[in-house]
């Protein structure tokens, strides 16, 4: 969107609100889905592809939503498959490919921690849909949390290398969590309206959820010695294009097509 | 949303919905899994309310197929499926009946109005083949959305949990 937030109006800014919390799911959940068939165990592959599968269906309710409320005939598919990446408004740290199994739980933990806290503030939005998706979403999200930790703890509190590539993974994902607090004007507007979320007071509860689990995996807590930010205004990583190319081909060569 | 001088009465509907069955446990009626919150009917119009177990549940779009097929079947013509989002859906809703016919096919049924919002505790679950309370957590993730997967340490069985959500 090209409008400066002045210029938007309080429909605008509940689209792209809800847009940003649709696309944390979608892209998040397309990461997963790339376990698919190559997971190191058959349990695992079966977690990864539930987790993938609930935020799929986050996504579907906030985009189908964000649709509506635009009001310009997008729906859920159109808003997925037919955005080019600067038009998308994930969080940088969930576009970061999968590495191995250690950085994708290091990704896990670090989102599933933010989207808990999150959306334990969402479902009392003044919004009564943000409020009734954030209050279904928070029972799988429960379960989110309970593996990323699990799975960090183990890996952290294992062997030696497994511990060795568990602490890499969290240090080099570490400069990616800032941007999940960032407050712009359209979150601050959305806070005044009770609709959105204080991402600045849920930081210190982040903080100390991912401490609780880094501590018990006898991993240190990162040191944050750079960050990147942008995702607000579409400025995204590399690797948000090559996602999207294999995302969006289908529907994009053939518009038409239909299961 | 009362309806008014109904040509069909609510509970033949919902007798007639509870030859549905959950494609991915089939041993459990719709009714059985408390997936229906409603159902509203106007005159000739028949609008099912159903309760989406998981966000993702790719069941819910058969069921919701199933629903219209089955009341056709049985002469209703004009039916409506609607997805409403509250309450949101609990393992809680299962009813006693269902409880009992998940653990005759294998799969241990969730826990009654299980402590939640705690997010880490450990469930004690008994399994569903021995009956014994000596089990152990494999995976919090089994082959659908709603099952965890357990194995009894005594008669050494994996088996399936239904999920508390
Ligand atoms: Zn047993």
């Amino acid at each position: 969107m090209s409008v400066s937030v002045a210029e938007m109006t309080e429909q605008d800014q509940l689209f792209e609100y809800t847009v940003r919390l649709g696309d944390n799911c979608v892209i998040l959940g397309q990461r997963l889905a790339e376990w698919c068939g190559k997971s190191p165990v058959l349990e695992e592959e079966l977690a990864l592809m539930n987790v993938g599968l609930d935020l799929l269906g986050q996504a579907r309710m906030l985009l189908d939503y964000a649709g509506k409320v635009e009001g310009a005939g997008r729906d859920e598919d159109k808003l997925a498959f037919f955005r080019d990446a600067q038009a998308w408004r994930n969080l940088l740290l969930v576009e970061q490919p999968n590495g191995d199994f250690a950085k994708t739980m290091s990704r896990q933990l670090f989102f599933d921690c933010f989207q808990f806290l999150q959306y334990q503030k969402l479902s009392n939005s003044a919004d009564t849909k943000l409020a009734e998706i954030a209050t279904k979403s928070l029972k799988e999200i429960t379960y989110h949390v309970r593996h990323s930790s699990d799975w960090v703890i183990r890996l952290g509190d294992g062997t030696e290398e497994s511990h060795q590539r568990m602490q890499k993974a969290v240090d080099e994902l570490w400069g990616y969590t800032p941007e999940m607090f960032d407050m712009d004007a359209v979150d601050e507007a959305m806070l005044k309206s009770g609709v959105g979320v204080d991402l600045k007071e849920i930081e210190p509860a982040w903080k100390k959820m991912v401490e609780g689990v880094l501590s018990e995996a006898t991993l240190n807590f990162p040191e944050l010695t750079w960050q990147v930010r942008g995702s607000k205004e579409g400025k995204h990583t590399e690797h948000l294009g090559y996602l999207l190319a294999e995302m969006q081909f289908l529907p994009r060569a053939y518009p038409d097509a239909n299961w | 949303m009362t309806s008014t001088n109904p040509i069909y009465s609510k509970s033949e509907v919902y007798k007639v919905l509870e030859q549905v069955r959950d494609p991915e446990i089939p041993v459990l009626s719709i009714s059985d899994m408390g997936i229906i919150r409603d159902v509203l009917i106007d005159e000739k119009k028949i609008n099912v309310e159903i309760m989406p177990t998981y966000s993702g549940c790719p069941a819910m779009d058969t069921i919701a197929a199933d629903i219209e097929n089955t009341l056709h079947v049985n002469g209703y013509a004009d039916v409506h499926v609607e997805t409403v989002l509250t309450p949101a859906w609990s393992s809680d809703f299962i009813s006693d009946e269902g409880r009992l016919k998940l653990r005759e096919f294998g799969i241990a049924p969730p826990q009654k109005n299980a402590k939640r919002g705690s997010l880490f505790h450990k469930e004690a679950v008994t399994c569903p083949q021995c009956g014994s309370g000596h089990t152990e957590l494999v995976s919090q993730f089994g082959s659908t959305a709603c099952k965890a997967l357990y194995k009894c340490e005594d008669c050494l069985e994996p088996f399936d949990y239904f999920k508390c959500v």
